[in-house]
């Protein structure tokens, strides 16, 4: 029962398209929460919580998201949570994000001249307002390029969803091809839309920067 | 025929005219100085007489060459003009001696062993032949400035082209430099150089060529040029670095 | 939480596993030396080619940086039979690892590229070198000497990537690991020893570029 690739087929991607961006929508937010844990506790932290925060971005970044995808999916059922591919890639994703996040964020926290804290210090702020009121607005302004890049990196990343059997726009994709027998279109078309996703990320963040560098090198 | 030949060229950057007609003929084994103000055109003379800047108008030749044709072989031309700039622009991730045989192996050809003679006997020109394992970040300015004349001296250049070369350098270090300026005027180089170093210049120049607002203002001997200026610009310059 | 770990025979079987792990390893290698003769020519051309030529070069990496890559390998091994190109699984997975590895790499190499100052272009053009000469004797070694930590943990990612090739059926670690799976039934114990395993190779390979670069980077600054 093949079928022509036709506009039915790019609706049917579509709405894949929709889960692949609330995929990335909650990867995005739950890592961006954890990963400000990450980073305040791996900058501020007594000595081994740092070690430990060091350790899982260490294990985070040195293993492939594939591995962590498996391991949350395989892993949930042996404690004995059945849960489905949907959320088992959620959760691998937000660690995942907060792992990268919170790496960056800390080297934006530390590129923030002690001047600053002491200035803080002389205002007589407790250590929360110095970070809440000083130090992250400005980290901020720093992180916001790399972090926009970022979601670029989570839209693709989102994909491995498919692997699980979570129906985003790549497992939608390969319905789609098992349909109509047109690999070559419908993986194309799949490319286009995740391009469109990310493109406009990866541009934005590149202006972020350019125009970060613009104001602070002189 | 002289050795370089430049007729009334003219260029331009942009909507500024650095050099606006300029003519100087320059004699093989003739030392000749150029002096002048900030911003008067005397580097982009320079890099005009080894095609580094294209001219609008007006020809450069050099040793027969035309600098200027549209076909020029500057690469066969770059291999007789040797030049150095005020920033000595060593190769970094070369030792002094690797930057010193680069050109001669990868231009020329010359086999590594001929090289590395032609090297050693460069660098013993500039006096600093004990330092060829030693990276360029390893050396003092003066040292630099040493070894950059040294790596043009091995390809055996017929002219050499010195853009303010011991501008850079602490006051200190500009002496071991001149000595070996001065060692090589006494070799019968021909020589251009840009330089604010009166004294040097009064000692070496055959001729100082004096630049103002991209021409050529005056010239002559340097005792006439530097007692009686016929020109207001040459005299106020002439104050104003003395 | 009844759940009893068995690894046994997960190491009763790591001799399968580390066969995958080789050839992880020699897809990474591959991918990454492609990408590098890809990135550096890529690069080149962005920088001083002609203007239609660059462009194609920056559609090409930006298309690529903008995809994920298990949709690029796909459109290889999957998409490309049907206008005629049929292709093994490893040659798919090497095409497509190279691809990728080379439009990140050519970004990293421009960088490079472009923190070279236009002096050190002038000093070896002067000396009668032609543009190749310059850009192999000049350019090039310290070009990548600014950009090598960035290129290394770029090779880290390939490296990382390549477990994507199991999907197109190519034989690596991961693949390895689920036909363990479909022996043993103990898919946790399985990713967790494979997980490690790649842990063991990203350090490796950090030590080693790190070693490489100390090598081939001493001297000068
Ligand atoms: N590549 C360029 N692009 C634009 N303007 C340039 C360029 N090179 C030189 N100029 C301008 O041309 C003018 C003459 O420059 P040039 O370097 O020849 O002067 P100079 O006599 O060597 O001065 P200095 O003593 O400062 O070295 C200056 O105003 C300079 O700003
Ligand atoms: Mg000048």
């Amino acid at each position: 029962m093949l079928r022509e690739f036709g506009i039915d087929d790019i609706l049917l991607l579509l709405t894949g398209a929709k889960w692949t961006v609330l995929l990335s929508l909650i990867a995005f937010t739950g890592g961006g929460l954890l990963g400000l844990m990450v980073a305040i506790g791996r900058v501020f932290g007594p000595g081994p919580l740092k070690f430990l925060i060091e350790c899982y971005i260490r294990a985070i970044q040195g293993t492939p998201l594939l591995g962590q995808l498996f391991l949350f999916y395989f892993g949930f059922s042996i404690f004995g949570f059945d849960v489905s591919a949907w959320v088992a890639i959620s959760v691998a994703m937000v660690f995942f994000s907060s792992a990268f996040l919170g790496d960056s964020w800390r080297g934006c926290i530390e590129a923030i001249p002690k001047t600053q804290w002491e200035a803080a210090d002389a205002l007589g702020m407790s250590f929360v307002q110095k970070l809440c009121y000083v130090v992250l607005p400005q980290a901020a302004r720093i992180a916001i390029p790399s972090t926009v890049g970022f979601m670029a990196q989570i839209v693709k990343n989102t994909s491995l969803a498919a692997v699980v059997g979570f129906v985003d726009l790549l497992r939608m994709g390969q319905l789609v091809t098992a349909a109509t027998f047109q690999p070559l279109t419908v993986y194309l078309v799949v490319a286009f839309m995740y391009f469109a996703m990310c493109y406009p990320l990866s541009q934005w963040s590149r202006i972020l920067e350019r125009r970060y560098n613009a104001t602070h090198q002189h | 025929m002289p050795l370089i030949n430049i007729e009334s060229i003219h260029k331009t950057f942009g909507k500024l005219e650095v050099l606006k007609g300029v003519s100087l003929d320059i004699a093989a084994g003739e030392i000749v100085v150029i002096i002048g103000r900030s911003g008067s055109g005397k580097s982009t003379l320079l890099r005009c007489i080894n095609g580094l800047e294209k001219v609008e108008s007006g020809k450069v030749v050099v040793d027969g060459t035309e600098v200027s044709a549209a076909k020029a072989d500057l690469r066969a031309l770059r291999q007789k003009i040797g030049i150095v700039f005020q920033s000595f622009n060593l190769f970094p991730h070369l030792t002094i001696e690797k930057n010193v045989t680069l050109a001669p192996r990868v231009v020329k050809k010359v086999s590594p062993d001929e090289a590395k003679k032609a090297a050693i006997t460069a660098l013993e020109r500039v006096q600093i032949a004990n330092k060829s394992g030693a990276y360029p970040s390893q050396l003092s300015g003066g040292q630099q400035q040493r070894v950059a004349i040294a790596r043009s001296l091995a390809m055996s250049p017929k002219i050499m082209l010195f853009d303010e070369i011991t501008s850079a350098l602490d006051p200190e270090l500009v002496g071991e430099v001149l000595k070996v300026l001065e060692n090589l005027a006494s070799e019968g180089m021909t020589m251009v150089l840009v330089t604010h170093e009166m004294g040097f210049a009064r000692k070496v120049a055959n001729r100082v060529v004096f630049m103002h607002e991209g021409k050529v203002w005056e010239q002559g001997a340097p005792e006439t040029l530097f007692k009686s200026p016929k020109t207001p610009e040459l005299a106020g310059f002439i104050n104003s670095v003395l | 939480m009844s759940y009893e770990f068995s690894f046994k025979p997960v190491f009763r079987n790591i001799d399968l596993l580390l066969e995958g792990a080789v050839a992880t390893l020699q897809f990474s290698v591959i991918a990454i030396g492609v990408g590098l003769v890809i990135g550096t020519i890529g690069a080149a051309t962005k920088v001083w080619g002609p203007k239609p030529l660059g462009f194609i070069v920056s559609c090409y990496v930006d298309f690529i940086r903008n995809t994920p890559l298990l949709v690029q390998l796909f459109v290889v091994f999957f998409g490309l039979p049907s206008v005629g190109i049929g292709l093994s699984a490893s040659q798919a997975a090497i095409i497509g690892l190279s691809i990728y590895a080379g439009a990140y790499t050519v970004e990293i190499v421009r960088a490079g590229i472009q923190a070279i100052p236009r002096s050190q272009i002038e000093a070896g053009l002067c000396l009668g070198m032609g543009p190749l000469q310059v850009f192999r004797h000049v350019i090039i070694f310290p070009a990548l000497k600014v950009v090598y930590p960035a290129l290394a943990s770029q090779f880290i990612l390939i490296l990382l990537g390549s477990s994507l090739v199991s999907f197109i059926s190519a034989k690596e670690l991961f693949h390895a690991a689920a036909y363990l799976d479909s022996r043993t039934f103990l898919p946790f114990e399985i990713y967790l020893v494979v997980s490690f395993m790649y842990l063991a190779m990203t350090l490796g390979f950090r030590a080693l570029f790190y070693v490489l670069g100390r090598f081939a980077f001493s001297g000068g600054n």
